[in-house]
């Protein structure tokens, strides 16, 4: 049994449930989910780190239906302003990927899957959102 | 003050697929062709700047050796899709400078059949650990596992957010424009496509990004497309015949995106471009409803509604109804993209923002053939290359 690693370094497995992480600009409060030489709204060089909620609403989406090879398709992609701040790029999961299911503006809420496994047998865990209805 | 800039010479390619001819052919072709217009030469030439964004290592100077070489600065300049119209503004700029009175500007570009979804990732040799790397620490590639990076995707977001943000608009209005576009190429011979589609046959096309299918989406292709211009004291001493058909350039803006919340996870095309179309409007004095034509960035269906409502060409949050009411066809009040627009004109990324400053001035020479917009007298281009940089330019017909 191989152990698990986040996909990237912004979600966070290891403190409490699963959770998204931003580097904040002390000065202005600007988030940013990688790391920035400089703050691209203010340009001060400080940076403290903020945990960002896991529900949200779907600001815009797209159904994917052609993509490279390696990729399933058809999948949810969308934007997702989260509550109390911050917006994410994410996959929308456990929905059916037609127009009739994902709506705009809807309420969404943050879940983990295992997207792969390298040659040691370690998991990356992706996140990705569902709606606020389902399960 | 500087000098006013002027156009005299301007020439495409038609757009398609050249397999036997390379780019520094196209771009010369153009070249050509431009300074024929113009009834100059390539030693009334100071200044020349040559936009492509695949053929980076010094096109400018591999064309010069095809059309000459007479020791002028060259510009190789590359700004993702608005680099043709990055080419035309090196050029403006020299002159505004005063470190030219005339130059060529050049956009070209040869994609092939080159698809845009990306690489389906190699087989590796070597035992796959998962290590992060990079600035988002990522241990394997996120495309389709964390939302999607690919163009049809990005710019379907970007519509149907302005969808989610206003009413009157859905997969229809998107499908409508398309349907324009494709209608409006069928009288362009420079046109890669020529053929007129039904909306049914828009809309059952294969899906690519909802709600983007196959017939909304930009095709890949080759071509050039090139541009000379003048300084105003300049032009006051040339021929009567090439003052008659010259254009004036009343705007030339260029613009990148300012920060945004989402900016950093959703490319903002909004921004940048309001912020360009505002200052292309103090700039020349004109007004929204002055102009005759529009030749805007229609990479997708989805972006030719968002940039209605970005250049002022409809009512705040009225994108939907101009589409609706016919606002943006040949005959409509603001016609938009009577050259079939990236959709079915093409899109070599390089020629593009070079192209639609050629199709705006055609027109305003009154030389536009079957597509010619009547009278017309003001024009804008548009052009957004992710990133991001967006250009507009507003030209007008005027006696000099
Ligand atoms: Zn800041």
């Amino acid at each position: 049994m191989g152990q698990q690693v986040p996909i990237v370094d912004y979600l966070v497995l290891d403190d409490g449930a699963p959770h998204l992480v931003a580097h904040q600009c002390e000065s202005c409060g600007a988030l940013y989910f990688d790391r920035r030489n400089a703050c691209a709204k203010c340009g001060k060089t400080s940076f403290g780190t903020k945990a960002l909620s896991d529900h949200g609403t779907v600001r815009s989406y797209t159904i994917v239906h052609r993509a490279a090879p390696n990729i399933a398709v058809p999948y949810v992609s969308a934007i997702v302003g989260l509550d109390g701040g911050g917006v994410v790029k994410t996959n929308i999961v456990n929905v059916d990927p037609d127009p009739d299911h994902v709506q705009l503006n809807m309420p969404v809420r943050m879940t983990t899957f295992v997207a792969g496994m390298d040659d040691d047998g370690t998991e990356a865990v992706a996140f990705g959102f569902e709606p606020e209805e389902s399960a | 003050m500087a000098d006013n800039v002027w156009i005299i010479g301007a020439a495409m390619t038609k757009f398609g697929r050249y397999p036997d001819k390379d780019v520094v052919d196209l771009a010369s072709d153009a070249a050509l062709d431009a300074m024929a217009d113009a009834d100059a030469g390539i030693h009334d030439m100071n200044v020349m700047a040559v936009g492509s964004q695949f053929e980076m290592f010094t096109l400018g100077q591999q064309i010069q050796k095809q059309i000459g070489q007479t020791g002028i600065p060259v510009y190789n300049v590359s700004n993702a899709c608005a680099t043709g119209a990055s080419a035309v503004r090196t050029v403006i700029m020299a002159i505004k400078a005063g470190e030219a009175d005339m130059g060529l500007a050049i956009g070209a570009e040869q994609m092939g059949k080159a698809g845009l979804l990306g690489n389906a990732g190699k087989q590796r040799d070597k035992k796959n650990v998962f290590e992060p790397s990079g600035r988002y620490g990522g241990v394997m590639p996120v495309e389709g596992v964390l939302g999607t990076g690919i163009m049809p995707g990005v710019f379907a977001q970007a519509g149907m957010e302005y969808a989610a943000e206003h009413d009157g608009v859905g997969f229809e209005q998107f499908a409508k424009i398309a349907e324009k576009n494709h209608m409006h190429s069928s009288l362009n011979p420079l046109a890669q496509y020529q053929k007129v589609f039904s909306l049914d046959e828009i809309m059952n096309a294969p899906m690519q990004a909802y709600p983007n299918t196959l017939l909304m989406c930009c095709p890949t292709g080759d071509g050039a497309a090139a541009v000379v211009l003048v300084s105003e004291s300049k032009l006051k001493t040339l021929d009567p015949d090439v003052r008659k058909r010259a254009v004036k350039v009343s705007a030339s803006v260029m613009t990148s995106d300012p920060w945004v919340e989402s900016g950093q996870v959703q490319p903002d095309v909004n921004t940048l471009t309001r912020m360009a179309a505002d200052q292309a409007y103090e700039q020349s004095g004109v007004d929204p409803q002055d102009l005759d034509l529009v030749e805007l960035h229609d990479c997708f269906a989805t972006a030719e509604l968002v940039h209605y409502d970005n250049l002022r060409l409809c009512e705040p949050g009225g994108a939907g109804a101009f589409i609706d009411s016919g606002g943006p066809m040949r005959d409509g009040k603001i016609p938009v993209n009577v050259s079939g627009g990236l959709i079915s004109k093409g899109h070599p990324i390089g020629a593009t923002g070079a192209a639609n400053i050629y199709e705006v001035a055609t027109h305003l020479r009154g030389e536009a053939g079957d597509r010619q917009v009547e009278g017309a007298k003001v024009g804008m281009t548009h052009v957004i290359g992710l990133g991001s940089a967006c250009s507009v330019h507003i030209l007008e017909k005027q006696a000099v």
